[in-house]
């Protein structure tokens, strides 16, 4: 079980998807979590601190964004270190139906440490193109 | 308001046990649309050898801004939370957090950098549990924005 540093090759791909983001998932993302910045739910509040609009939480795209490597790992507790800088907001559009927004995140291996048995992935996270996260690395454990 | 400029070294001991339930890791999961079946289904969890069901690896955010609110929300700190911009998050996790645990947090104010009006805030939990065997270590740098940012 697990992946082997055998396997791996700087550069190489995990793969990528896109995560659509609607007010919704800022609701309930905001209820599972605990934070309740209105910047995340009220308009009138976030255009009132210079926000574009209401935002998701930071922590919904770091959360959301890591299944692209804990699905490739195949146990997602083998994610045992994930750090990022959130750089760009990510505004949510006030849609029916149709995604606010959509994060999309690639990832490559970046590093491959046999010693440790790890292996650092490098995410590169943008909606519409902007980078909103910044030196996003997950370290996995490897078999 | 202005950050008080003495917060760094600042230790808030642990206080609240946050009791890990299953609902609340599926809850979680849902929030930040993982799909894994060990964060939802014990046997699937079980299969890959763990105690119970997993939680996600950004799950013990919510246990390290519980900690974080206690800074934040301490009037000797001078932090307006509506001027508060999350910059930066870290985690490391000594051993997965699974349904059932107990954990405790202990807030490490460990740099405090004035910038323009506001200051850049770097805090640090330390999350153990019920027996404090290391569970994960957070850090979070939180940038304060000064009143003309």
């Amino acid at each position: 079980m697990g992946i082997s540093a055998q396997e791996l090759s700087i550069g190489q791909s995990i793969g990528s998807r896109s995560i659509p983001v609607c007010r919704q998932d800022l609701i309930r993302y905001a209820g599972a979590s605990g934070d309740l910045n209105p910047i995340h739910w009220n308009e009138r509040f976030a255009r009132e601190v210079d926000l574009p609009g209401v935002i998701a939480h930071g922590m919904l795209t770091m959360g959301a964004v890591v299944s692209l490597v804990t699905d490739w790992a195949g146990d997602p507790a083998a994610v045992v270190g994930y750090q990022t800088r959130f750089t760009k907001p990510v505004p949510v559009r006030d849609t029916d139906g149709a995604p606010g927004a959509v994060i999309d995140v690639a990832g490559v291996i970046g590093a491959i440490d046999t010693e440790k048995s790890t292996a650092r992935v490098d995410l590169t996270v943008t909606t519409e193109g902007q980078k909103v996260l910044v030196k996003a690395q997950v370290i996995v454990r490897l078999a | 308001m202005t950050i008080n400029p003495d917060l760094a070294g600042r230790v808030y001991p642990a206080e609240a046990v946050y009791e890990v339930s299953r609902e609340k890791i599926r809850e979680f999961a849902r929030a930040v649309q993982a799909t894994h079946p060990a964060h939802f289904d014990l046997q699937a969890a079980q299969a890959l050898g763990h105690p119970d069901l997993l939680a996600p690896p950004t799950f013990a955010i919510i246990v390290a801004q519980r900690a974080d609110a206690r800074l934040i929300e301490d009037p000797s700190s001078g932090i307006d939370f509506s001027r508060v911009v999350h910059a930066e998050q870290r985690f490391t996790h000594h051993r997965p957090i699974v349904a059932g645990d107990e954990l405790t947090a202990e807030l490490h104010v460990d740099t405090v950098r004035a910038m323009g009006g506001g200051a850049m805030i770097t805090t640090r939990a330390e999350i153990v549990a019920a027996d404090g065997e290391p569970v994960a270590t957070t850090t979070s740098a939180i940038l304060v924005r000064g009143e003309e940012q």
